[in-house]
């Protein structure tokens, strides 16, 4: 059984149903016939356009929503998580992330949205020279918190993921759980209004994938929307939410 | 119970990208302190060149002096015929008063009780270039006076003047070319360290860290590796600069050895000495600024 994650008061920015500047938020991400190249290496002095790896993909999840992102491997899934994280921006059509459309959008800008974001990866992408209560603080210290706010939200955020052993160990010591539990651990500790994750599950036994997976229902039980990429249906029917089905960069199912 | 204290948090949790172990405080620095070492030997050579060349510049400015003998022209004839000379600027007769003060600390106290001595007439003669064969222009004084004793000393000491201004020059290109490796050195530093963080940099830009903020903390911890680094070059090359200071000092007016009079670590340029580390920080600081800035423009 996973417990609640610790709660405090959010501002409105951080409101996981409230858009920023403290609008209500109609669509969490809106994607309007996206495309999507990327360069391929140089050839004389000039990087050429890649082929379309996503192609007039256009869809609409509502805040506080679950999804799974389904499709297999090469399909574009992570691609599709790159844009709504904001890792990349479109090669053409429009994507519109808390209520920002990335068109128009100042390069200054992102920074204040993408804390507004959660991202667990699939290789867990933690500092391997930081501990694990410094990697799940560094969104923390990013923002600029406190340090004593920071060690309570830490702390309990570890307990949360039952890592609270572990803070002083360095990620290289944890195993593939472990590490991914502190991957969200650190995705979660902003209480994003969004949370992406890319095959959280795609590295664990069974046993570890329900806890990992345990842990993001939690989040969207809070209110966070929720968006997970995997190819294990198995988990998908264990766990029935609707879904973005991808095949060979195509949006072929919706619902 | 009593609570138990919470623990404090390692400081590498203020290090999230690990440069301490990526810019490490051993080749940066010593680099760092060499080129410091330099610059601190240019800054100091251009400084008593420059001195030199003052000290010296006051004798340049008398370039020919020409004795008259008693057989040759009368003096108004003579400083006739040299201020026709074109190389001469300004010819005058060097009064008795002073040509006694010259020789005074040769012939002492006892020069005043010698009322038949006659003291031979000298005419200084300023001119508006210096020739390019001294030898030569004093043919050509002799010429004009007949007779006459010529000492071109002035000529060299000119020379030397021109030389020594010309080593300051050199210095200062030396200190700028020190000043342009520094940067290319603590360039490389700071990409080599981009290379090794890359995926670091992109989690900490992925959690909404901004450019500032990333490349602050690499200005940071090069500031600090090259301020420590030119600190030690300036310290290593002071006793240096103060070894040649006290060699150059009876050529500057002091003593080498008589501190009281005239101390020669006095003539260190010791204002720019100590400028050398925070102006190296402030170049580390700038080109690790630069080279983050531009590198993370290539990110979203």
């Amino acid at each position: 059984m996973v417990g609640a994650p610790p709660r405090r008061k959010r501002n409105a920015c951080e409101s996981w149903r409230g858009g920023g500047g403290g609008g209500i938020l109609l669509a969490m991400i809106r994607f309007a016939d996206v495309g999507l190249r990327y360069a391929t290496p140089a050839v004389a002095g000039q990087p050429g356009p890649g082929p379309e790896v996503l192609r007039d993909i256009t869809f609409v999840l509502d805040p506080g929503s679950f999804h799974w992102l389904l499709g297999p491997s090469g399909a574009g899934k992570s691609s599709l998580l790159a844009l709504m994280h904001l890792a990349i921006r479109p090669t053409r059509g429009e994507v519109e992330v808390l209520g920002q459309p990335l068109a128009t959008a100042r390069r200054e800008a992102l920074p204040a949205l993408r804390r507004r974001i959660g991202v667990v990866y699939q290789d867990y992408r933690l500092l391997p020279h930081v501990p694990v209560f410094d990697n799940v603080a560094l969104p923390l210290r990013i923002a600029g918190r406190a340090e004593a706010q920071i060690r309570a939200d830490v702390t309990e955020m570890l307990r949360w993921v039952g890592l609270e052993a572990k803070a002083d160990t360095l990620p290289a010591a944890l195993s593939g759980g472990e590490q991914q539990r502190a991957a969200i651990a650190r995705a979660v500790v902003m209480r994003p209004a969004l949370l992406v994750a890319d095959e959280p599950t795609g590295n664990l036994d069974l046993a570890q994938a329900r806890r990992v997976l345990a842990l993001l229902r939690e989040m969207h039980r809070l209110g966070t929307t929720v968006v997970v990429a995997t190819h294990a249906e198995a988990l998908v029917e264990e766990y029935p939410a609707p879904s973005l089905r991808l095949q060979e960069g195509v949006l072929v199912g919706h619902g | 119970m009593a609570e138990r204290a919470p623990k404090l948090r390692r400081p590498r949790g203020r290090d999230p990208l690990g440069l301490r172990r990526v810019l490490a405080d051993r080749l940066l620095p010593a680099l760092v302190a060499a080129m410091a070492l330099l610059a601190a030997l240019a800054i100091g050579g251009a400084g008593g060149a420059g001195a030199l060349a003052a000290r010296w510049q006051g004798g340049a400015a008398t370039a020919v002096t020409i004795q008259l003998s008693d057989s040759g022209p009368r003096p108004e004839a003579a400083l006739a015929a040299l201020r026709a000379l074109p190389e001469v600027a300004e010819a005058r007769l060097l009064d008795q008063e002073r040509l006694a003060a010259l020789l005074r600390p040769w012939l002492g106290p006892a020069m005043g009780e010698l009322p038949g001595l006659l003291l031979p007439a000298l005419i200084e003669l300023r001119l508006a270039a210096l020739p390019a064969e001294p030898a030569r222009f004093a043919e050509r004084v002799a010429a004009a006076v007949p007779g006459a004793t010529v000492e071109t000393y002035g000529v060299w000491v000119a020379r030397l003047v021109a030389l020594s201004r010309s080593l300051e020059r050199l210095a200062l290109a030396v200190l700028l070319l020190v000043a342009a490796i520094a940067t290319a050195v603590i360039a490389v530093a700071v990409r080599a360290g981009i290379a090794a963080r890359r995926d670091s940099i992109a989690v900490l830009h992925g959690f909404g860290a901004t450019d500032g903020d990333i490349a602050g903390r690499f200005a940071r911890r090069i500031a600090l590796l090259v301020a420590a680094g030119a600190l030690a070059g300036t310290l290593v090359a002071a006793p240096v600069l103060l070894g040649f200071a006290r060699l150059a000092a009876p050529l500057l007016g002091g003593a080498a050895t008589d501190a009281a009079a005239a101390p020669y670590w006095r003539n260190l340029p010791w204002l720019e000495l100590a400028l050398l580390p925070p102006v190296a920080a402030a170049i580390g600081w700038l080109t690790a600024q630069a080279s983050l800035r531009l590198w993370l423009r290539r990110l979203p």
